[in-house]
C-alpha cells in the first residue's frame, strides 16, 4: 500500500520536475508545464495513473492558495475592492450565463433547464489557473489582475445559490445522491440555512480576530517549527471541514480566514509555513487536470470538442471585454482581464458530476462538458503567451505599474530583526521620522506586548530564508540586524548575502570581535553596542574634569573617526596572525595594540583652524620688520 | 586679471536642508554631473560638523575654480559653510607668510535670496549683495584668488519652474564656459550680479580663443 503510495509520488514528482523547468525554460509558465506532464503520465498518456482521485485531494492546494492570498489583503483592501466584486463580478456570472445558455438552449436544443444549468456552470473560470498565472508573472496587482481576483472571487460565492438551485431544475430521475455532497444544512429551511452560513462566516471573523492569535502564541513559545507548521496546516483545515459541512465554499472560507490574520503578528511566519504546501499541492492538482483529459472522446468527435471549447472560450472572452469596457478599465488591461478568466473553472468537474446526480443533465452531456472544461482550462495558459507575447507589446507596457503603491500592499523599505531594547530603539527613531518598519521578533509575549503598543511586529524566526522573504526581503532596501547573539548574526547575514544581495545590511555587533568577524563578511555598516554610550560617558567624564564642552566632544568626535578606521585596519590585519594567537590572547594583544596607538592621536588630529598662536607668531615677526624699518 | 579662467571645478554645496530646497536642488541636479565639475555637497559629508581638514585641503589643491552654492541665510552664509572656511583655510596654507595654495584660484559664490531683487538695490535703506559678501570677497583676495562678481538668484520664495529651469540653464553655461575657458570675469568686475549679462561675457563658441 505505501509503495503503491510512493510509487504514486515517484510518478507524480518526477513528471513535475522534468516539465516545469523546461516550460519555464522556454517561457511558457509552471502551469502549462504541470497540464502537460499530467497529460503524459495520464490514463490517456502513458497510463501511469492518477486522475480524479488525485485531483480531489490535490484542490486542496487552491484552499491553501486563497488563504495565501487572504493573508496578503488587508482587510481594508477587501473592502474597497466591493465595488468589482459585487458589481463586476455579479455581472460577469449573470451576463456569461445568459449567453451560453441561450446559445446551448438554441443550438444544442437541450431542455431549458439543462441549458441554465450548463450556462451557470461554465459561467466559472478556473481560480487556480487564473491566480497562479497572473502571480508567477507579478501581473496580480495590475488593474487587470486586481479585477480577475475580484471576479473570481465573487464566482466563489456564486458556488452556493448554484448548488442549491441544482435539484429544483431536476428533469431526469434522480440517481443516489452522492455522499459527498451531503451537509449537515441539507434538508433546512433556506432561513436557517442563510442563519447558518452568515453565522460560520462570523464565526470565523471573531476567531480569527480572537482566540486564533492567542492559540498561536502558546503555540509559539514552544518553539517547535513544525508544531507551529501543523498548526497552520490544522487551521485552514479545520476551516474546510467546516465550510464543506455547512456547505459553502472551502476556498471562500480559507480566504476569509487569511483576511482576517492579515493584521497578525503570525501574518509572515503562516505564509512561509502554508507556502510549500499551497506549490506543491497546486502542482498536483495541475497535473490531475492535465491527466484527466479524455483524448478518448476527444479523437472520438474531434470536430464537436473543439468546436466546443472554441466556442466556449470565443462567448466568455466576448462577454469579458464588453464588461471590462463597461466598467472603464483601460484596453490593455481589459484584455489581460479577459484573457486570463475566459476558460472553464475546476469547480465545473464538481458541479457537473451533482447536476447529473441531481437529475439535470445527463451523463453523456457531462461526460462531453467536463472534457471541455478540461481542455479549456488546458488553453488559458496558451492565451496568456498569446496576450503576453502579441497583444501587450502593442501597448508598449505590461502595465506593470498600473496601480499606485498604496493600493497595493506595499512591502515595506526596511526590515528589523530582533526588537529588544536596541531594535526597539532604532525602530521607534524610524517611526518617529515616518518610516514603518516590518519588525521580527522571536519572544512572543514581546511581540504581543509591542503589538498592543501599535507596532507593526511579527512573530518570526530571521534565520529561516522563506520568512525573511515572506516578510519582503526582496523588495525591501534596508535590513537592521538588532538580536545580540554573534552566532545568529553571522547566519543571518549570510542568508541575507547570498539570497538578497541587494539588500543594505545595517548589524549590531555586541564585541569588537563580532564586530571583525561582519566586516570579514563583507558587512560594512556595523555598530558596537558599547561603543557609542562609553563615548558619551568618557566625554561627559572629561567635562567634570573642567574641559570645556564643545573641547570634550570634539576630543570623542576624534576619538571615534580614529576608532571606526582603526577597527576595520585590524579586521584585515589580524588574519596574519590568527593562526597562533587564540581568542583571548587576541583580545588582549588587540587592546594593547589599540591603547598605545591612542596615546597621541588626539593631539596629532588637526583641530588647528582655530590655533592662533601661528597667527600671533606671524603678526610679532611683521611688527619686528616694522620697528626695524 | 587674467579674464579667461579654465579648469576644473569644485562646487561646495550648502544647503542644510535639501529635502526642502526648491531652488538649489533645481540648480544643482544641472550642474553635478558636468564633466569638468566635483560635486561636494558638505551638509551631506559633515552632518556633525566634524570636518575632514586635510581632506578639503587636497581637493582644494587639485581643482582650479572654487564655487560656493548656498542659499542666503541672514543676510550671510549657512553656518556649515563658516565652519568649513573656519577650519580649512588655515593660517600658513591658504594665507600668511608661507600660506598660497589657493592663489591664482577663481572662488566664485552662487546664491540664492528669498527676497526679490529690490530688497538688495542698495542705497538708504538696503546693502547689496557685493556688499553683504564683502567679508568672503575680502578672504579671497587675502588668499590671492580672484572674486568674480557673484552668479544670484533672487526671488526663490516664490519663483516657478520655469523661472528655476530658466536659472538652472544659465548656472549650467557658465560652469560649461569656465571649464572651455571662454568667460570674460574681466569684463563682469563693475556688475552687481554675474548672471546679469551672460551673453555679452560668454564668448561664442566660434571665438574661442
Ligand atoms: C534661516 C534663514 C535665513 C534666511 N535669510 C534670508 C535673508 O537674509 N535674505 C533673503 O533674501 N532670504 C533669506 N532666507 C530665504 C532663503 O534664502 C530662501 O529660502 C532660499 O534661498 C531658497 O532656496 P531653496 O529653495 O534652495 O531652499 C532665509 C531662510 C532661512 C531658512
Amino acid at each position: 500500500m505505501s509503495e503503491e503510495f510512493l510509487g504514486q509520488a515517484l510518478i507524480y514528482l518526477g513528471a513535475a520536475v522534468i516539465s516545469v523547468p523546461i516550460a519555464k525554460r522556454f517561457g511558457l509558465g509552471s502551469v502549462l508545464g504541470y497540464l502537460v506532464a499530467g497529460m503524459i503520465i495520464g490514463p490517456f498518456g502513458m497510463n501511469l495513473g492518477g486522475g480524479r482521485d488525485v485531483m480531489h485531494f490535490a484542490e486542496f492546494g487552491v484552499v491553501l492558495m486563497l488563504f495565501l492570498i487572504g493573508l496578503e489583503l488587508q482587510p481594508n483592501l477587501l473592502w474597497r475592492m466591493r465595488v468589482p466584486i459585487l458589481g463586476l463580478g455579479c455581472s460577469q456570472v449573470l451576463v456569461s450565463a445568459f449567453l451560453i445558455s441561450a446559445l446551448v438552449f438554441m443550438i444544442g436544443s437541450l431542455p431549458w433547464q439543462s441549458s441554465l444549468v450548463i450556462g451557470m456552470v461554465l459561467a466559472l473560470s478556473s481560480t487556480a489557473i487564473t491566480l497562479q498565472m497572473l502571480n508567477e508573472k507579478g501581473l496580480l496587482n495590475t488593474d487587470g489582475g486586481q479585477n480577475s481576483f475580484a471576479v473570481l472571487l465573487f464566482q466563489d460565492i456564486a458556488i452556493i445559490p448554484m448548488l442549491a438551485l441544482f435539484p429544483l431544475l431536476a428533469i431526469y430521475p434522480v440517481v443516489d445522491t452522492d455522499p459527498q455532497h451531503t451537509t449537515l444544512v441539507e434538508g433546512l429551511p433556506a432561513w436557517e440555512h442563510t442563519l447558518i452560513v452568515l453565522g460560520t462566516v462570523a464565526f470565523i471573523i471573531v476567531a480569527g480576530r480572537f482566540i486564533v492569535g492567542h492559540i498561536f502564541r502558546i503555540i509559539a513559545k514552544t518553539r517547535l517549527r513544525e508544531i507551529f507548521t501543523a498548526a497552520a496546516l490544522l487551521l485552514v483545515i479545520g476551516i474546510t471541514l467546516l465550510m464543506t459541512v455547512v456547505g459553502l465554499s472551502p476556498a471562500l472560507g480559507t480566504f476569509l480566514a487569511g483576511v482576517v490574520l492579515a493584521n497578525s503578528e503570525y501574518r509572515h511566519e503562516l505564509e512561509a509555513d502554508i507556502e510549500p504546501f499551497k506549490g506543491i499541492l497546486l502542482g498536483l492538482f495541475f497535473i490531475s487536470v492535465g491527466a484527466s483529459i479524455d483524448f478518448g472522446m476527444i479523437s472520438g468527435m474531434p470536430i464537436t470538442v473543439t468546436g466546443l471549447v472554441a466556442a466556449l472560450i470565443m462567448v466568455k472572452l466576448c462577454a469579458l471585454l464588453i464588461l471590462g469596457r463597461y466598467f472603464g478599465m483601460a484596453l490593455d488591461q481589459n484584455i489581460l482581464f479577459s484573457m486570463s478568466l475566459a476558460q472553464g473553472g475546476e469547480f465545473g468537474f464538481v458541479l457537473f458530476a451533482f447536476a447529473e446526480s441531481s437529475g439535470v443533465l445527463t451523463p453523456a452531456i457531462t461526460d462531453l462538458l467536463v472534457a471541455v472544461v478540461a481542455l479549456s482550462m488546458a488553453c488559458a495558459p496558451l492565451m496568456m503567451i498569446v496576450n503576453e507575447r502579441l497583444i501587450q507589446p502593442r501597448f508598449g507596457s505590461l502595465g506593470n505599474d498600473k496601480r499606485k503603491a498604496d493600493d497595493i500592499d506595499r512591502k515595506r523599505d526596511v526590515i528589523i530583526v530582533g526588537f529588544g531594547d536596541f531594535g526597539n530603539i532604532v525602530g521607534r527613531l524610524l517611526k518617529a521620522s515616518g518610516v514603518e518598519a516590518t519588525l521580527l521578533d522571536l519572544d512572543s509575549d514581546n511581540v504581543d506586548l509591542l503589538r498592543k503598543l501599535g507596532f507593526n511586529v511579527f512573530y518570526g524566526d530571521a534565520s529561516r530564508l522563506d520568512l525573511l522573504r515572506a516578510a519582503g526581503a526582496e523588495h525591501a532596501k534596508a535590513l537592521v540586524i538588532a538580536i545580540r547573539d554573534p552566532d545568529e548574526i553571522h547566519g543571518l547575514v549570510e542568508t541575507c548575502k547570498k539570497n538578497f544581495p541587494h539588500l543594505k545590511i545595517l548589524s549590531r555587533a555586541s564585541a569588537r570581535t563580532d564586530a571583525y568577524d561582519l566586516l570579514d563578511q563583507g558587512v560594512t555598516l556595523v555598530y558596537r553596542d558599547s561603543f557609542d554610550t562609553a563615548l558619551r560617558l568618557g566625554t561627559d567624564a572629561l567635562c567634570e574634569l573642567g574641559f570645556r564642552q564643545h573641547h570634550a566632544y570634539r576630543c570623542a568626535q576624534i576619538f571615534r573617526k580614529h576608532d571606526e578606521e582603526y577597527l576595520r585596519e585590524l579586521a584585515k590585519m589580524r588574519h596574519d596572525k590568527t593562526t597562533y594567537l587564540n581568542q583571548s590572547r587576541r583580545r588582549i594583544r588587540d587592546l594593547e595594540e589599540i591603547l598605545l596607538e591612542e596615546r597621541s592621536v588626539i593631539d596629532e588630529q588637526r583641530d588647528v583652524g582655530w590655533d592662533t598662536d601661528s597667527m600671533i607668531h606671524e603678526a610679532r615677526l611683521k611688527a619686528e620688520d616694522k620697528g626695524k624699518a | 586679471m587674467e579674464p579667461y579662467i579654465s579648469g576644473k571645478t569644485l562646487i561646495l554645496f550648502a544647503h542644510p536642508a535639501l529635502q526642502k530646497s526648491r531652488v538649489n536642488k533645481v540648480l544643482a541636479t544641472a550642474v553635478r554631473d558636468h564633466s569638468a565639475v566635483t560635486f561636494h555637497d558638505l551638509y551631506e559629508e559633515y552632518p556633525d560638523y566634524h570636518i575632514d581638514i586635510a581632506r578639503e585641503q587636497e581637493l582644494l589643491e587639485a581643482h582650479d575654480v572654487i564655487v560656493f552654492q548656498h542659499p542666503v541665510f541672514w543676510y550671510s552664509i549657512p553656518s556649515l559653510l563658516k565652519e568649513w572656511l573656519d577650519q580649512v583655510f588655515e593660517h600658513g596654507w591658504a594665507y600668511g607668510r608661507e600660506g598660497n595654495a589657493l592663489a591664482g584660484k577663481t572662488l566664485l559664490s552662487v546664491m540664492t535670496t528669498g527676497a526679490r531683487e529690490d530688497a538688495y538695490l542698495g542705497g538708504e535703506k538696503s546693502h547689496t549683495i557685493r556688499e553683504l559678501m564683502a567679508p568672503i570677497e575680502a578672504m579671497a583676495s587675502l588668499c590671492g584668488m580672484v572674486y568674480p562678481p557673484p552668479f544670484v538668484v533672487h526671488g526663490a520664495h516664490l519663483m516657478t519652474a520655469e523661472t528655476m529651469e530658466k536659472h538652472a540653464a544659465d548656472y549650467l553655461r557658465v560652469i560649461d564656459a569656465i571649464s572651455l575657458g571662454c568667460i570674460d570675469f574681466a569684463k563682469a568686475k563693475s556688475l552687481p550680479r554675474l548672471n546679469m549679462d551672460l551673453d555679452n561675457l560668454i564668448a561664442k563658441p566660434s571665438k574661442q580663443p
